[in-house]
């Protein structure tokens, strides 16, 4: 092949050249050109090799479904030459080849080709297992590089909601939404192409309404511009058609657009497809309405002699368009034996020579076709030479978005193509639905946009149709089979459908697996119907019982990026921030996340390791007074006359029975009787309740506070609020607690006697109004005082100001509460811990009433021995090391329950831990072996609770 | 992507909401309930094949729990109503 580019013509901006780069050579292009278009202008024949056997291969189509000219564009892989914008500067090159596409040392591949069949992976890589060939395969079959390093490009994700979507800007997309948007229906047309027109952009002579098509269109699409409610996208690929008509399109493969319409017309326009015959994979064999569309579109010219093989009246407009531009013509190859009507006629006025009832068999030519071999009726065969062998076989509706929304096909032998029959969730029209010829594609596209905006159809827009002999369905036409190519983008030729059929692939689905074919970057647009009918001719069957493979999305590749859209890097999951969070920055605090807040882990002082900083704060809390952030801890408000009835039911211990102004700890468990959350409700008035819940829980709880209230007990009346993120917390704890909030100044009379353990007060510390709760999670004397979130940084100057105290992370506060036996559900607990497991059998004991996942604590599940029970492990060694996860030995092997928290206590002065261990209550004092990463520590079962049992420091 | 039609709130995408699985699942008495009757309330599901009810949370909207009447292989909602509605019956 040897294109070139025409003098004049051309839908290119000849003022603006563009310098860019292919496989490491300059080359120049225009303003309007895509990449694939400026190749040819060049003059490059070979821009790639392929997949399998490294064949030199040449651009093919002028679409989505190109299958040979995949590219690597900067750190972007495997995109199609076509559908690549030509800008300055543009660098890019192909993805399987080494060193470059004309010298390819893989091309030996193509010399093992008759060993490399259909299913060959799957029938040789077996031994020593596919695991120890592939990552060799997969190096010599790759396609494109990813660069880890490349920044990715920014996506968004947006949404669009229309009375009708016009999917395809060709004619019938075009009639579709001047019909739709008539009386002022909100219209959305999308267009994979950065200009509309689809097939118009192509044409040559062509007249609608009495105007020329280009008229016409530059006035539709003003039309379409003017109006207010009717927005058109271009380089917009609708990829996907999901439930309730939900469409998916990705703009310049940045935004993906989320389209809910009314209605929808699926106006994706047809697919040509080739015909097989020998060595039909070199370059310069392209499709036919390829080869036009470079030439009339971008004045490109695949080559100086055309031959046309087509069993169309559609394609001979090829031949016109190549002898209108004063370029030769070898022949036109038609397999039907009579072949008329206008558009012969106009050949055959033009000099052009049509050899009827004739098929190619054979391309000519070894880097690129320089002739080929034509088998004519009689069974003789002539020789011609040409250097671009444009091929026809017909066209088949791009039906994948129609079949993605629901719809079924039909064999439509007179156009030989599936064509849209029943069903599915958008109205296909114009070529999608089989309507080829111009002007009932634009009657079909009107009478689909007027009908699904609802609107009387208006004047529809006429174009006379010229094509008079019906397709012949033609197939392949070659000799050898194994060397008539399928699907080029996988490598898969006649012989390998054959041999597939032959090892009994029959049905299309296991076909396509076992020979990849449609599986590459094209999804087989162009062959998939070919090598069906293939497949049916080698199995006895029509086209229509074979069927096609199953429509997926997306139609076409979407990035990545664009998928992602903002949803990356911080914004993948937005984490929440303490309202004190400067104060522990500034304090050198270790911030780690802690279910979607960041916390303090530890203030580690200079040099100190965060074991050090942990066991010093911990150490601190009990000698004097440490601050801690709890705002995280959840807070719901349960208001209403049925409050304390509805509690009751959601918690293990009884709250009714709670007296205002009194706290209780309280447990939740799921209807299957399992710990859910845990947290201390305190009863604000008589109709009122404040319910903490785990700081990870605040979400779930209130989640199944409603669920319970909307679709149980629609009969309790009352309100739940979640006030998490209204209240920030400070804790004060230990022995000196008292005295530092006494000394930020407070209208509460702290004494134990007016402020007992476990009671609730609210009043003002340090003057801002605050609800304090005298509860403990570390065994010391302790406030959580809750203020107004965004007072809660004052607070906590004014509590740091008032006197000697140590900030404490959440480290430290895990230390202070293990030391105590105090669960952390979800550390603790898991998803088979009934509330008894951890030691709540009395709570549920003492309930004679219905609470949440009562009835499933006595099940037989539930009551059985052998579970795990909560208790405390001491390992012989006091500076042992444990950790969550280690297991306990079982006497036969095997696992007898796992440490479940462990830590340094300093109260202790040695490792302690919890365990969920089995039987463990009734195992104290046992000796057990504990299994910790590999290493064996020997260790003591004991009560849950090594400091201050009697919790005298607390009250 | 489903488009469900809230009763509070109107078309709404499904990304708003959060399925609650099958729906009219009677909570048996837990003080007579035998361990067979009460296992089949946890546990047993129908997982129907065409036309099945279940109940919906718009999660992301007004917070409300709804019955669904929906087509499992064709994803066509066939009602939506309130959740002391009894179970559709006939046409639905």
């Amino acid at each position: 092949m040897s294109g070139f580019r025409l003098p004049q013509g051309g839908r290119i901006d000849r003022t603006r050249p563009l310098a860019f780069r292919y496989g490491g050579r300059s080359y120049a292009g225009f303003a309007g050109d895509t990449l694939a278009s400026a190749l040819i202008a060049n003059g490059v024949s070979v821009v790639g090799r392929s997949f399998k056997y490294h064949r030199p291969r040449g651009i093919f189509a002028a679409g989505p479904e190109e299958p040979n000219a995949i590219v690597q564009l900067g750190a972007r892989p495997n995109l199609k030459a076509t559908q690549v914008a030509l800008v300055d500067g543009l660098e890019a090159g192909p993805v399987n080849c080494w060193p470059g596409a004309g010298f390819d040392v893989g091309a030996a591949a193509g010399l093992l080709k008759r060993f490399l069949p259909a299913g060959f992976y799957y029938k040789t890589f077996m031994w020593p297992g596919w695991r120890w060939w592939e990552p060799m395969i997969r190096r010599a079959a790759g396609l494109g590089r990813v660069d880890p390093e490349a920044a990715m490009p920014d996506g968004q994700r947006r949404s669009l909601h229309c009375d009708v979507l016009v999917v395809g800007g060709g004619p019938a997309g075009i009639a579709a939404a001047l019909a739709a948007g008539a009386e002022g229906a909100r219209v959305v047309l999308v267009e994979q192409d950065p200009q509309l027109g689809g097939a118009l952009l192509a044409a040559d002579g062509a007249v609608i309404d009495a105007m020329p098509a280009d008229t016409w269109l530059a006035a539709a699409i003003a039309t379409l511009e003017a109006r207010p409610d009717t927005r058109v996208l271009r380089a917009t690929v609708a990829f996907g058609v999901y439930d309730h008509g939900l469409v998916a399109a990705v703009e310049r493969e940045r935004i993906v657009w989320k389209i809910r319409a009314r209605h929808t017309v699926l106006a994706t326009g047809a697919i040509e497809r080739p015909i097989a015959f020998e060595n039909d994979d070199l370059p310069g064999v392209m499709l036919a309405g390829a080869a036009r569309t470079y030439l009339l579109r971008w004045a490109a010219a695949a080559g100086r002699r055309l031959l046309l093989f087509a069993n169309n009246d559609d394609a001979y407009r090829t031949a016109l368009a190549w002898t209108s531009r004063g370029l030769p013509v070898a022949a036109v190859v038609d397999p039907r034996r009579s072949p008329d009507g206008p558009l012969a006629e106009e050949l055959r006025a033009a000099g052009v020579p049509i050899t009827a009832g004739a098929v190619v068999e054979r391309a000519l030519g070894r880097r690129g076709v320089t002739g080929a071999v034509i088998r004519h009726a009689t069974g003789g065969r002539t020789k011609a030479a040409c250097d671009v062998l444009a091929v026809s076989g017909g066209r088949d509706p791009a039906v994948n978005l129609f079949v993605q929304g629901g719809g079924t096909l039909a064999w439509d032998a007179a156009v030989a193509a599936f064509v849209p029959a029943a069903g599915g969730q958008g109205m296909p029209a114009g070529a999608a639905a089989g309507a080829f010829a111009l002007g009932r594609a634009l009657a079909d596209g009107h009478a689909a946009g007027a009908a699904a905006a609802n609107v009387a159809a208006g004047t529809v827009p006429y174009a006379e149709d010229d094509v008079a002999t019906p397709l012949q369905p033609t197939w392949y036409s070659g000799r050898d089979q194994s060397r008539c190519w399928v699907d080029r983008a996988s490598d898969v030729t006649v012989a390998d459908v054959v041999l597939a059929a032959r090892e009994s692939y029959v049905s299309v689905e296991h076909y396509k697996r076992y020979t990849t074919s449609g599986m590459s970057p094209d999804q087989g647009k162009s062959s998939a119907v070919v090598a069906l009918a293939l497949l049916g001719a080698a199995t006895g069957r029509q086209p229509a019982d074979v069927g096609t493979t199953r429509f997926r999305a997306p139609w076409d590749p979407v990035p990545l990026a664009a998928l992602i859209g903002q949803d990356r890097g911080p914004q993948l999951r937005p984490v929440l921030h303490l309202p004190t969070h400067d104060r522990h920055a500034a304090l050198g605090a270790m911030i780690e996340e802690y279910g979607g807040w960041m916390r303090p882990a530890a203030y580690p002082q200079g040099a100190e390791s965060l074991d050090a900083a942990v066991f010093r704060e911990a150490a601190a809390v009990r000698a004097g007074v440490g601050l801690f952030d709890a705002s995280p801890l959840g807070k719901i408000e349960v208001r209403g006359p049925d409050a304390a009835r509805f509690l009751d039911r959601m918690y293990v211990q009884r709250l009714s029975t709670l007296k205002p102004g009194r706290l209780r700890y309280a447990v939740a468990a799921t209807e299957h009787g399992i710990v859910f959350d845990d947290g201390v409700v305190a009863r604000l008035a008589e109709d009122r309740f404040l319910v903490g819940t785990t700081s990870g829980g605040a979400g779930r709880v209130f989640d199944a506070f409603e669920e319970w209230l909307q679709c149980e007990w629609v009969d309790l009346a009352v309100f739940v609020t979640p006030v998490t993120h209204q209240w920030g917390v400070v804790n004060v704890a230990g022995p000196e607690a008292r005295a530092l909030i006494a000394a930020a100044g407070t209208d509460i009379d702290l004494a134990s006697a007016a402020f007992p353990h476990m009671t609730f007060r609210e009043g003002t510390v340090a003057g801002i109004p605050a609800r304090v709760s005298r509860v403990s999670f570390t065994g010391e004397l302790s406030y959580e005082i809750a203020v107004p979130a965004r007072r809660t940084a004052a607070l906590w100057d004014a509590l740091a100001a008032a006197g000697p105290m140590v900030p404490f992370g959440v480290e430290a506060l895990m230390t202070l509460r293990i030391e105590k036996g105090y669960i952390h559900v979800g550390a603790d607990t898991d998803g088979t811990t009934y509330p008894a497991d951890c030691g709540f059998a009395d709570a549920v004991a003492r309930r004679n009433d219905d609470f949440v996942g009562r009835r499933s604590m006595r099940r037989p599940d539930a009551l059985r021995g052998g579970r795990l029970q909560l208790v405390g492990l001491l390992p012989e060694a006091a500076d042992a090391t444990l950790h969550a996860g280690a297991h306990v030995v079982a006497a036969g092997g095997g696992s007898d329950g796992h440490v479940s928290s462990a830590c340094r206590s300093p109260a202790m002065g040695r490792t302690i831990a919890l365990a969920m261990v089995r039987d463990g209550r009734a195992r104290m004092g046992e000796a057990v072996t504990v299994d910790d990463l590999g290493k064996t520590v020997a260790a003591r079962i004991v009560a849950p609770v090594f400091f201050d049992p009697e919790g005298t420091r607390l009250r | 992507m489903l488009l469900i039609d809230c009763p509070w709130c109107g078309p709404r995408d499904e990304a708003e909401f959060r399925c609650g699985g099958e729906g009219h699942i009677a909570r048996p008495d837990p003080d007579t309930a035998d361990d067979a009757t009460w296992a089949a309330y946890l546990f047993d599901r129908d997982n129907v094949k065409g036309l099945g009810f279940e109940r919906w949370h718009h999660r992301h909207g007004c917070g409300r729990w709804f019955n669904v009447a929906r087509d499992t292989v064709t994803h066509e909602i066939r009602a939506i109503y309130a959740m002391t509605d009894p179970k559709p019956t006939g046409g639905a």
